[in-house]
């Protein structure tokens, strides 16, 4: 009886694409426009937290994690640095 | 003196040779001195939909190396007066335009037409730099979808810093927005970006709407400039543009959902 659901799944109207379209659009713009003008210093940023970071401890360039989300009103930078432990087991965790 | 047109996008695919062909003819229509130049250089196209391939000899690239002289690369249009074109080459590639050729190539033009129409590739690299270096004004064509408006706002950006009026500090390139494609079915669904939408996002002033229409193919495999077809929707909405480009207030058209008939909703008619 699969053609019923069919029937009943191309009834039901599927929501409008078109304001997420300009919304997302809107956020993306503010950003690369800001880019056009002055650097974008988010990369900058990550950079010299890192560096601070190794200078007082050592840490493995590939244990470091960024992650980045640009949003409308606030855009989160979150750095995860991996830092060996005294024992070298397992390790803590810096987070910025 | 001739004013510097580009028609530029950044995005592919989105009208620019089809939006380049019916300015040209349509200024021409309105007796403009007019030359179209194709800056797609390895993918030349104009030629076809402007109707002259057969007639290509040479090309740009011919006339910046200094193999041709630049009346023998100009095709003359037979149906309109005072209308040429100059082709893009299809052998060679993007390197083989420079400053100094193509800057050449305008001066000369410039002193007996009133508008050189720039037709530019796709992207931001060469080529397309090259045919927005010299202008004086840009027609920035957009579809009503997300990654062409965010290269259209990308390519402004590049207008704003990068063509020569920029770098020379002078008045900036006059900016005008061509959305193309526009489908206002869909839009009255919500599955298209609206018109609103797209000119709040870019904020440029507005010079024309050309609606989504079969008869843009129907030209294109004919070689007539799609301005040529006065039956069309398409046709109509690009000499409304040429005449907004002219200074003449004229209202936009072919925003709403075309009216259709009981005939033609049970046969499915569709937009000319
Ligand atoms: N208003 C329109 N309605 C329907 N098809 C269109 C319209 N404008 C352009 N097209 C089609 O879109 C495709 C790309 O157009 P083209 O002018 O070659 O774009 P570009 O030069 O930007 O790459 C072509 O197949 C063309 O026929
Ligand atoms: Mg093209």
């Amino acid at each position: 009886m699969s053609w019923l659901a069919d029937i009943f799944r191309s009834r039901k109207p599927e929501p409008a694409t078109a304001s997420q379209a300009k919304e997302r659009l809107q956020i993306v713009l503010a950003h690369e426009r800001i880019g056009r003008t002055r650097e974008d210093f988010l990369p900058k940023l990550q950079q010299e937290i890192v560096a601070v970071v190794a200078r007082y401890v050592s840490i493995d360039p590939g244990r470091v994690n960024v992650s980045l989300d640009r949003g409308g009103d606030m855009s989160t930078l979150a750095i995860e640095i991996d830092l060996p432990g005294p024992g070298a087991q397992g390790g803590r965790r810096a987070s910025a | 003196m001739a004013e510097v047109i580009v028609v530029t996008s950044g995005k592919g695919g989105v009208g620019k040779t089809t939006s380049s062909a019916a300015f040209a003819t349509g200024l021409a229509q309105r007796g403009k001195r007019t030359v179209v130049i194709d800056f797609d250089v390895g993918l030349r196209n104009l030629d076809l939909i402007m109707g002259v391939e057969r007639r290509v000899v040479f090309d740009i690239v011919n006339v910046i190396s200094g193999e041709a002289r630049l009346n023998q690369a100009l095709i003359r249009d037979k149906r309109v007066d005072c209308l040429q074109i100059l082709p893009a080459s299809q052998t060679r590639d993007k390197d083989a335009l420079t400053k100094e050729g193509v800057g050449k190539i305008i001066e000369e033009l410039s002193k007996d037409n009133d508008y050189i129409l720039c037709d530019s590739p796709a992207g931001i690299e060469k080529g397309a730099l090259m045919a927005l270096y010299f202008a004086d004004q840009a027609i920035v064509v957009t579809n009503p979808e997300v990654s062409s408006v965010r290269d259209s706002d990308r390519i402004l950006g590049v207008l704003q810093s990068k063509s020569r009026r920029a770098e020379e500090k002078r008045d900036p390139v006059k900016e005008h927005l061509l959305v193309t494609r526009y489908d206002p079915a869909r839009v009255e669904k919500g599955e298209m970006l609206k018109l609103d939408d797209i000119r709040e996002i870019l904020a440029i002033p507005l010079l024309g709407v050309i609606p989504e229409s079969e008869s843009v193919l129907k030209a294109s495999n004919t070689g007539n400039p799609v301005i040529m077809d006065q039956e069309s929707v398409a046709g109509q909405a690009y000499k409304d543009a040429v005449s907004r480009f002219l200074g003449e207030k004229v209202e936009h058209r072919f925003l709403e959902p075309a009216k259709k008939g009981i005939f033609s909703r049970l046969f499915g008619g569709r937009a000319a």
